[in-house]
């Protein structure tokens, strides 16, 4: 399936996708966060079974995630992104149900962006210290005594 | 448990800190287990002791100097990290390295998988209790570390690899010691064979011990090594060619048995596969440039841009969103052992501690990969 | 039982100066210092001697700078364990954390005494000697067990229960590989062992039951000294340092030394029970009278014995928990069993081989 293809598929399953990137090695797709758990579900029923990556995502005004998804028969590539204006309690779905690697990814930005996954049974800090103030790889984080500004 | 004692006699779970100072963990990785006695039930992970935020130092730093932090993610495999970033910055902006770049850098990864592959072996030799396999392995990982410091002076990170090349020309020995180093390869990787791989204990520890299916590889998003031996074709050599591994023969090692044993045996098989690669390769290395002039500050066109090369310990991937500036917006690591390690629980529950070192060395971990 | 003239002129000059009862006791303390103080050298020679063996077998050199091929190696490093400070952790139970490591250094101790070096030396030749080895020699485990249970570490606490599984199984082992060769020999007394061995070797004498016992004996014995592939009481990729984390500096050099005593103690049984003692094979010394000569073929034979338990823990990996209680009671112990019939029958029939 080339990227086109995919993207006429993909833009009929639900209305509000932004689907660009036609020409490059994959399709960026944005998704808005009411129907974000149909489409992951859409998605692995097309075959996109492998979670490559799961990246927390600063915006500047937006928190958001980006997905990387393979295909494991077809290697065919699709990223796409969530994203949630509310910077002071984020919330999004959890996809560990449908791809079970996500749980430790989704920890992993929990614990860097502050990004709250429900359905996440195990919320905690990952790589920080318990009590951490602050999520480090935020934009507007600042840590005065260990990070070096230039 | 209970049912074999009775209602009688209660046994208690307990908890056992593994780490994040321990001999089996290779590192600073600290593993909570949940036991009976000495069978698992639960595995959970702490990370983060040696986290250095390095891709938030990543959006500070120009393209050029972000290739020397990816040597300090995993260690062993730094001249595959770095080809990624530099793979991935040339792909943005269009730079066509000569063949002779292309050759150089897929014979020095697969001296680095070599290296690598050399240490897991002896120290799952170790891991299991066999102490003499960590030296065997040493000798020949010696000769390949003696090549890496004669070409550009460094042993372990090497900083090879440039956005654009590579950082010196070929040392004029390059050649010869790596043929002397295939010469050993080719005699003592069966030696290898018959100290560990035969031996009766080691095979009865391995064999069905931390079994994990196709189907639940996949979703677990294992990779590399470990997925191959659950029958997962994800060499990203073969799938996503790069440098030069379009031009060169060599066989995807996969075994369909899913337990350690074939893990143990993927690994082997790659060392032999990796001594193949070399072999076409070294004969024919092209004349040219080994390095081209790229601008003193590069700078991506907005966009997002992904890099995957298939790493000693599996799909190792480079995301980058950027914005148009010097640095990237935001760089991600997808680190391979980071999802290896994320299927440990289910590898290894309902087992004994003593497997959990055994799994722990077939997925081989290195936790500066993981925490990043 | 001491024949050599030198003690024989100590005896005597002893019973000369102070009445008899004085004399003897003296005589008693005399004997057990002296076996200390081959305890010790026997254990820090062993220790270099396997820090070369591991380097012959690893590609390297082992221990090469501290006096000749460094034999005095292992003197600095216990000159640098006692200097160290003893720590412990802080809610131990301090009486049996600290009783522990002389619960093992005094059972390796009271095996030790019946150990015959030589025809002449000797301390302790009871009638039931080999008997009294195996006695003692289980006793060792209490120690471990106390060093697991009392340091108050979890880690110590699995090495302890794993000895406590593993010694108790091979014991079994061990005890049954005794009573096959006894059967053989009709005594359990050490010096009368050896001397019915003048006619060949039990090895030989027994030949096809007594090379299975053997081969038994020696899988037990590495079990019993807890070397690897049995090791798993220590197994430092999975529990650190088992039963002995919690200890440093001289308590934790005791148990260093009694698993290198054991480990000899485990190699002369195995010379007692199947290779002669200290007789020379064939007799070849049997005429001449050469000073030490016993102690020389015993020595030799030893030595022998302890080079391949090295080669064993230089080249195997380890066993899983389970896989080492299998091969103990679904394997050797049946096998152990059914030798001893073939043993006693063997015996009743005569088809023993006499030179």
């Amino acid at each position: 399936m080339t990227n086109s293809e995919l993207k006429n598929k993909i833009t009929a399953w639900f209305d509000g996708l932004t689907v660009e990137n036609e020409e490059g090695k994959f399709l960026t797709v944005e998704v808005p966060q009411e129907i974000f758990l149909d489409f992951c579900r859409k998605l692995k029923e097309e075959g996109f079974d492998y979670l490559f990556s799961l990246t927390g995502m600063d915006f500047g005004k937006e928190l958001g995630v980006t997905y990387h998804v393979e295909s494991t028969a077809s290697r065919q590539m699709v990223q796409f992104t969530v994203k949630t204006a509310d910077r002071e309690k984020p919330e999004l779905d959890s996809v560990r149900d449908i791809w079970p690697a996500a749980h430790y990814h989704e920890m992993e930005a929990f614990d860097f962006f502050g990004i709250v996954f429900r359905g996440h049974p195990d919320m905690r800090r990952l790589f920080m210290p318990e009590g951490w103030k602050g999520f480090p790889l935020r934009k507007d984080y600042v840590d005065e005594v260990n990070m070096l500004i230039r | 448990m209970e049912d074999f004692l009775g209602e009688n006699i209660k046994t208690q779970e307990y908890f056992l800190n593994m780490g994040p100072q321990h001999p089996a963990t290779h590192g600073v990785l600290r593993l909570l287990l949940k036991l009976d006695g000495e069978i698992v039930h639960n595995v959970d992970m702490d990370l983060g002791y040696i986290h250095r935020s390095i891709e938030k130092m990543c959006e500070r730093d120009t393209y050029k100097q972000i290739v020397h932090l990816t040597d300090r993610l995993d260690y062993l495999s730094a001249h595959i990290n770095n080809e990624a970033v530099c793979l991935l910055v040339e792909d943005a902006l269009n730079i066509e390295v000569s063949d002779r770049i292309k050759v150089i850098r897929t014979i020095m990864s697969e001296l680095t998988r070599l290296s690598s592959h050399a240490l897991w072996w002896g120290v799952m030799g170790m891991d299991i209790g066999a102490l003499t396999t960590f030296m065997y392995a040493f000798r020949e990982r010696e000769l390949i570390n003696d090549i890496f410091e004669e070409t550009c002076g460094a042993r372990l990170t090497m900083n090879y690899n440039v956005i654009g090349g590579v950082r010196y020309d070929l040392h004029e020995n390059f050649v010869k010691r790596v043929k002397a180093l295939l010469a050993q390869l080719k005699q003592k990787l069966p030696e290898y064979d018959k100290l560990l791989t035969g031996n009766v204990i080691f095979r009865k520890r391995l064999e069905g011990i931390g079994y994990i299916s196709k189907e639940d590889a996949i979703a677990y998003g294992l990779n590399g090594p470990t997925a191959r031996g659950s029958g997962v074709s994800c060499d990203i050599r073969k799938i996503h060619p790069y440098s030069a591994y379009d031009r060169v023969d060599f066989e995807e090692s996969i075994f369909t048995e899913g337990d350690s044993y074939a893990r143990y045996k993927v690994r082997i098989k790659e060392m032999w596969q990796s001594v193949h690669i070399i072999e076409q390769l070294i004969d024919k290395i092209p004349e040219g440039e080994f390095r081209h002039k790229t601008k003193a500050l590069i700078k991506l066109p907005p966009g997002d841009y992904l890099q995957r090369v298939e790493t000693a310990r599996g799909d190792f991937g480079v995301y980058v969103h950027s914005d148009g500036k010097k640095s990237p917006y935001r760089m991600k690591f997808r680190s391979p052992g980071f999802a290896n390690l994320a299927a440990l629980n289910k590898m290894a529950k309902g087992l004994k501690i003593a497997d959990i070192v055994a799994i722990l060395s077939t997925i081989d971990i290195v936790v500066p990969d993981i925490d990043r | 039982m001491i024949r050599l003239s030198i003690f024989t002129q100590i005896h005597e000059w002893l019973y000369s100066l102070m009445p008899a009862s004085s004399a003897h006791i003296l005589e008693l303390v005399l004997i057990a210092a002296a076996y200390l103080g081959i305890f010790a050298i026997l254990g820090l020679l062993l220790v270099w001697l396997e820090r070369r063996v591991a380097g012959f077998f690893q590609l390297r050199l082992g221990p090469n700078r501290v006096g000749p091929i460094g034999l005095f190696q292992t003197i600095a490093d216990a000159l640098k364990l006692v200097s160290k400070e003893l720590t412990g952790t802080v809610k131990a139970d301090h009486f049996l954390y600290g009783a522990a490591p002389y619960f093992i250094i005094t059972t390796a101790l009271m095996a030790m005494a019946l150990i015959p070096f030589s025809q002449e030396i000797h301390a302790f030749d009871i009638n039931i000697g080999v008997f009294f080895i195996a006695s003692v020699s289980s006793v060792g485990v209490v120690g471990i067990f106390l060093a697991g249970w009392a340091s108050n570490n979890k880690y110590s606490l699995i090495g302890g229960m794993r000895t406590g599984i593993q010694m108790i199984s091979y014991e079994l082992s061990i005890g049954m590989v005794i009573v096959t060769m006894t059967t053989l020999a009709g005594t359990l007394q050490i010096s009368e062992l050896i001397e019915m061995q003048r006619n060949g070797w039990f090895i030989i004498q027994g030949h096809f039951p007594a090379i299975l016992a053997f081969m038994i004996f020696m899988i037990a014995g590495t079990a019993e000294s807890n070397r690897v592939p049995f090791d798993l009481v220590e197994a430092e990729s999975e529990l650190g340092a088992g039963f002995h984390t919690e200890y440093s500096g001289m308590n934790f050099a005791y148990f260093f030394l009694a698993e290198f005593v054991n480990l000899f103690i485990i190699s002369s049984i195995a010379v007692v029970l199947f290779f002669g003692g200290w007789l020379a094979p064939f007799g070849i010394t049997d005429g001449l009278h050469i000073p030490f000569i016993g102690l020389f073929w015993f020595g030799l034979k030893v030595t022998a014995i302890i080079f391949i338990f090295m080669w064993f823990r230089w080249t195997f990996p380890r066993f899983r928990i389970d896989q080492l209680l299998t091969l103990e009671w679904k394997y050797l112990l049946p096998i152990n069993m059914v030798n001893i019939v073939v043993m006693a029958l063997m015996v009743w029939l005569g088809l023993i081989i006499k030179f």
